[in-house]
């Protein structure tokens, strides 16, 4: 046991600091105290550490300044991130068409080997028409792009680039009323959502911790990168010159993202200014020293972990939901199948928001992954008797003209797949830090409002100037 | 036999972990610092005979409570006295490092300055004179790699001689500006009177001028819980007083 104090009473620990607090003056003399153990070390070092080679030391500190610098920052930050969707949409093209043929001759086999056997048509309907399209379209439309903008994004984050993201995010996070961590946990958000969630814990500010919580489903998450890259290569490059049509997608989904962490800032301004009032803390980022990535491991390495993971993913919850579509689609009730009961129930309200019912169910029953909304769509639009023979993304592109898209469908399904709820895991991840039933509907509940309106406005405009 | 309670202090990212876990391998488990969610590392390992319990504190830039982090090891480094405090530091950075240091001999002599990736500074041509940095801060000094586990032998012997009282450190005493001296020499009385010679008068002086409430908060909890009337380990309260 520590000794009890020479005056026990708490008053006198009060008058002491009212003391205190008097010979300050009410002055902050923290800088004061800094600056004189600053000037201290200074010295110290001056006098016992001695530098071979500045230029070996200097090299961070230049390109720091360069990548850091208020001009140079964030046209930097855009064009990288410009470029590696460029790469990721230029270089995915040509192995999704060989994926998706590959599977449609193997398709082919399959159907003539079924019935060689005399399998029973609907037999042969729930595993070659759902499951196996299902899955074979899922992996020929997801795992090209994501083969390729994993490791890139992975590279890139072995080089030392993140934290230059998040200090030059920083100086907009604080303006916004938020925590400058938040830029990181955002640039988690980037991977997946539901982790980025756990590792708001670095924010020790409750006021800023739901801040950065309720706003972080506003960037694109691993599930939601497929869906963006696929639908703006299809969709809204359509009228440009084929030799730029890459380049202009890359900007397409670029400005996407701009679009999520506008909307981030935005929200975490009117929170900070509404419910979430208060000043935001300081903080001290450390920018670690620049690194040669290891290229092999890294690719290897994030193969597995990312293309691989999200992949499974996809298919061990499209697999079955391909069965449960393609029969959901082929009983009929009343003339009409039960899915296109269900999507007719949707569909006025999502037509409203430039959507169809297909899509808004899509997303509905996609709560539990992000990953799974595309192939419910298609599988949705497939099994309702447009026969399509799946050997390309031209043939993706014309199931969805043959149910009346455009690109106002495109661009409002982007939209609505960047600003829409979270993911069910991330949800639970959203309860289990926050323990508030409160803050968890509400992170679900904002964002939805936020894609409702985005989109209804998108839709009503688009209409309106007669633009589709 | 003698246990000795070490505490690891330093910067984020200057390898204290790497420290911690090379000292005591798989002899520690960590949870969580009583009614905080910042993680608390403990361990054990021995040197000469000697056991020592060690903790690695949250690593900080400075110890003035801007967050719980930095409460947590300012409480620890003042309330439960360490005899040891080993302020790890990051040779390639060494300056922006310091500054944590002389904030810990603010609080207590007991320290030994652990200089650690010396092979990282040595490769950027960093040269450290060692002896003349330990001359200026008037403690111990040790330089290792904790991630090649040299240096490390030397450094314990150190812990040892602090711990036993061997070697009896007298620390830098940062000279600040007059307007604050003054104040210092005002308040310093005072509070010997308050709080008797539990803590370092002068560095409790400059936490009250900078309006540190968290610390008076602190001494209030401690003040209820070190009074002879209330006798009782309560909930939360650390063993090892």
């Amino acid at each position: 046991m520590a000794k009890p104090y020479a005056t026990n009473s708490s008053n006198s620990l009060d008058s002491l600091f009212a003391a205190a607090a008097k010979l300050a003056e009410g002055n902050s003399i923290r800088d004061g105290i800094v600056s004189d153990i600053y000037k201290t070390t200074h010295e110290i070092c001056r006098e016992s550490v001695r530098y071979e080679d500045r230029k070996k030391l200097e090299t961070t500190y230049r390109l720091d300044k360069i990548v850091t610098s208020p001009i140079w920052g964030f046209p930097i930050m855009l064009a990288i991130l410009g470029v590696v969707f460029w790469i990721t949409i230029a270089g995915a093209n040509v192995p999704s068409e060989m994926l998706a043929s590959m599977f449609t001759w193997i398709e082919g086999y399959l159907t003539a080997g079924f019935q060689a056997l005399h399998v029973p048509e609907w037999i042969h309907g729930v595993l070659v028409l759902g499951f196996y399209r299902g899955t074979s379209w899922v992996i020929s439309v997801m795992l090209p792009p994501m083969a390729i903008f994993f490791p890139v994004f992975a590279l890139l984050e072995n080089f030392g680039f993140l934290p230059r993201v998040a200090f030059n995010m920083d100086r907009l996070f604080k303006k916004s009323g938020g925590h400058g961590k938040q830029a990181l946990t955002m640039s988690m958000g980037f991977g997946c959502n539901a982790a980025a969630i756990l590792s708001t814990r670095i924010i020790e500010s409750p006021r800023e911790r739901i801040l950065a919580i309720l706003t972080n489903n506003f960037v694109p998450c691993n599930g939601r990168w497929p869906i963006l890259i696929l639908l703006a290569s299809l969709f809204m490059a359509v009228g440009v010159s084929s030799q730029y049509q890459t380049m202009v997608t890359a900007f397409i989904v670029m400005g996407m993202v701009l679009i999520g962490v506008a909307v981030t800032l935005a929200v975490s301004w009117v929170l900070s200014k509404t419910a979430l009032r208060g000043i935001p803390t300081h903080y001290t980022l450390e920018l670690p020293p620049y690194r040669k990535p290891q290229f092999i491991k890294t690719i290897l390495i994030s193969s597995r972990d990312k293309s691989w993971n999200v992949l499974k993913r996809a298919v061990l919850v499209a697999a079955p939901a391909g069965v449960i579509t393609w029969i959901l689609g082929n009983v009929d009730v009343g003339g009409t199948s039960v899915l296109n009961h269900m999507a007719a129930f949707f569909d006025p309200f999502a037509r409203a928001i430039g959507l169809d019912g297909f899509i808004l169910m899509a997303f509905i029953l996609g709560l539990p992954a992000n990953e799974i909304v595309l192939p419910i769509l298609l599988m949705g639009y497939m099994s309702t008797g447009a026969m399509v023979d799946a050997d390309g993304l031209d043939n993706i592109k014309q199931i969805f003209l043959d149910h009346g898209w455009t690109w106002l469908t495109a661009l409002n399904t982007m939209l609505f797949s960047l600003l829409h709820y979270p993911c069910g895991t991330t949800l639970i991840n959203i309860y289990k830090e926050t323990k508030s039933v409160k803050w968890t509907v509400l992170s679900g509940v904002i964002p939805l409002a936020i894609a409702i309106a985005v989109t209804f406005a998108v839709a009503q405009t688009v209409r309106a100037f007669g633009w589709v | 036999m003698t246990t000795y309670r070490i505490a690891l202090a330093g910067n984020p990212n200057t390898g204290k972990s790497t420290l911690f876990n090379a000292l005591t391998g798989l002899r520690q488990h960590t949870g969580n610092w009583a009614g905080k969610t910042v993680e608390r590392a403990e361990g054990e390992f021995t040197h000469n005979g000697k056991t020592f319990r060690v903790i690695d504190l949250p690593g900080t830039y400075s110890l003035y409570s801007n967050s719980a982090d930095e409460e947590v090891a300012r409480n620890y480094i003042i309330f439960e006295k360490p005899d040891v405090t080993i302020v790890v530091l990051d040779a390639t950075s060494l300056e922006r490092n310091l500054n944590l240091a002389l904030q810990v001999l603010e609080m207590t002599n007991r320290v030994v300055v652990c200089i650690n990736l010396m092979d990282e500074a040595a490769k950027l041509g960093i040269r450290i004179n060692l002896d003349r940095i330990s001359e200026r801060l008037g403690v111990p000094v040790a330089a290792i790699s904790a991630r090649s586990k040299t240096g490390i032998e030397a450094l314990l012997d150190l812990v040892e001689k602090v711990a036993s009282g061997r070697i009896v450190p007298v620390p830098i005493r940062v000279t600040y500006s007059e307007e604050i001296e003054q104040s210092i020499q005002k308040l310093e009385p005072f509070i010997r009177q308050t709080l008797g010679d539990l803590f370092p008068a002068r560095w409790v002086a400059l936490r009250l001028l900078d309006g540190d409430g968290s610390l008076l908060a602190a001494l209030k909890e401690h003040a209820g819980e070190s009074a002879p009337v209330k006798e009782v380990v309560n909930y939360g309260q650390t063993v090892c007083h």
